[in-house]
């Protein structure tokens, strides 16, 4: 059991900074999230495009931005839960327990959501054959790649997931390509490298075209593809492989007895706290009247937080507002000051 | 009195509304007066229109207000951001004519559009 002065689920750019400001008034905090590194939706959708909203940073990619935040963590220790997703939040007298897909179990007055829209899950195939090969002969990510070795194997999407894929697994076996259009909105220099593949015959492309079904009895063993036009081809394949990118669920949220709207969390604007005491929203994923989306009403919704995290943490003491330009103890607590 | 008579003028202007036809994966039909300048996404959005989730709130950073556009229209509207195709990559079920919602801008020229919702967003 982790005990801690609050609990973050979600590492993106609002979590980030939230657990800055909860160390920085001297409390603890972990982080817990679904994906398997630090930076949210900055590092999933859109680590490589630019971003002009941040103030006082004229321009900075997704990627940029994290590293950036990461770095402004370094003075304090924080601990992050990585490819874990949290699945219950309990009462417990005057604190919350919760439990992470991996068994984890953390004792916390405070539990502050910066959740994006939910957790991120891949897209799955739509034809109903599909799932039961799902993690035997169907797969949306790749873990060992030797099990394709001198296979036949059917990959699906148009981005740089699918496309680095099919270039690396066509040294060892026999690829199809399937994409539902002739464009490809993978890096320009991987393109090529597929077309080039294509041309030597490593790789079977087939564009306009998408999944229509699955065959095989206990394994796969072929697909059906269907053009824009109708028409239906049928391949033998041994594995399938879908990269149509991630979307966002928002998962066990949904049955923590928060109020609701759409897919939003409605909070207060003094705390950001929601309608149960000690559990905050910040972020994308919080509602009220006026709601930004945007990065910077993140970092102004998990400050506030923080110091509501404050009065449950730390009943005994009162908070004082302070300076990192001139009060010494932020400035210990950053290690600029003995 | 210039004023209050200019008021009247231009108000009905300011005002001017499209109607945009919503159809649901069951076949249920919102005809829907939207203003000029939303997006055929927040007509659904405001008005209550099941099946249009628009998670990241009209960005084109998702592919969650996803439409399927009757055909004669679909080439009177042209996708205005290169990203598009590229998010309807990502779609629930994406077909030729695919477009997200959010990118539909409301106008006179839009009047009577007919858009058909997906099954599911997600």
């Amino acid at each position: 059991m982790n005990k801690t002065d609050a609990l973050i689920i979600g590492a993106g750019p609002t979590g980030l900074f939230t657990a800055h400001q909860l160390k920085l008034i001297g409390l603890d905090c972990e982080i817990v999230d679904n994906l398997d590194k630090i930076g949210g939706q900055c590092i999933e959708l859109y680590p490589d495009k630019p971003i002009y909203d941040i103030p006082a940073v004229p321009e900075c990619t997704g990627e940029e931005l994290t590293n950036n935040l990461i770095s402004q963590l370094k003075p304090f220790d924080i601990k992050f839960h990585l490819s874990e997703r949290v699945e219950e939040v309990k009462k417990e007298n005057t604190n919350w327990l919760v439990k992470t897909s991996n068994g984890n179990t953390f004792l916390t007055p405070n539990v502050i959501i910066a959740g994006g829209v939910g957790s991120f899950e891949p897209r799955k195939f739509v034809p109903k054959g599909c799932e039961q090969f799902e993690n035997k002969s169907l797969f949306y990510s790749v873990k060992d790649k030797s099990i394709f070795n001198g296979k036949t194997v059917s990959i699906f999407g148009g981005g740089d997931s699918a496309l680095d894929w099919a270039i690396e697994l066509s040294k060892n076996c026999k690829i199809n390509l399937i994409h539902r259009r002739d464009e490809f909105r993978a890096a320009q220099a991987t393109v090529d490298k597929m077309q080039e593949l294509v041309k030597s015959g490593k790789i079977n492309l087939f564009t306009k075209y998408q999944m229509a079904n699955a065959h095989g009895d206990q394994t796969l063993e072929s697909i059906d593809i269907k053009h824009d036009n109708n028409e239906i081809k049928n391949l033998k394949s041994d594995y399938v492989l879908g990269f149509f990118g991630l979307i966002m669920q928002l998962g066990p949220i949904a049955d923590w007895g928060l109020n609701l709207n759409k897919k939003t969390i409605e909070v207060d604007t003094e705390k950001f706290e929601t309608n149960q005491k000690g559990i905050y929203a910040v972020g994308d994923i919080c509602n009220y009247p006026g709601k930004l989306k945007l990065i910077l009403s993140g970092f102004h919704e998990g400050a506030l937080a923080a110091r509501a995290c404050f009065k449950l943490a730390r009943p005994s003491e009162k908070y004082r507002f302070e300076f990192t330009t001139t009060s010494s103890n932020l400035l210990k607590r950053l290690g600029k000051k003995e | 009195m210039f004023y209050i008579l200019a008021l009247f003028f231009f108000t009905p202007i300011l005002l001017t509304m499209a109607k945009i036809t919503y159809i649901t994966h069951d076949n249920t039909k919102y005809t829907i007066e939207v203003k000029n300048g939303l997006t055929v996404m927040e007509g659904a959005v405001q008005n209550n229109i099941p099946g249009i989730d628009a998670d990241c709130g009209g960005g084109m950073a998702c592919a969650t207000c996803h439409v399927y556009v009757k055909e004669d229209w679909f080439n009177k509207i042209p996708k205005e951001q290169d990203g598009e195709d590229d998010m309807l990559d990502m779609a629930f079920e994406p077909k030729k004519n695919s477009r997200l919602s959010c990118q539909i801008i409301v106008s006179d020229e839009i009047d009577g559009l007919e858009v058909k919702i997906p099954p599911k967003q997600s």
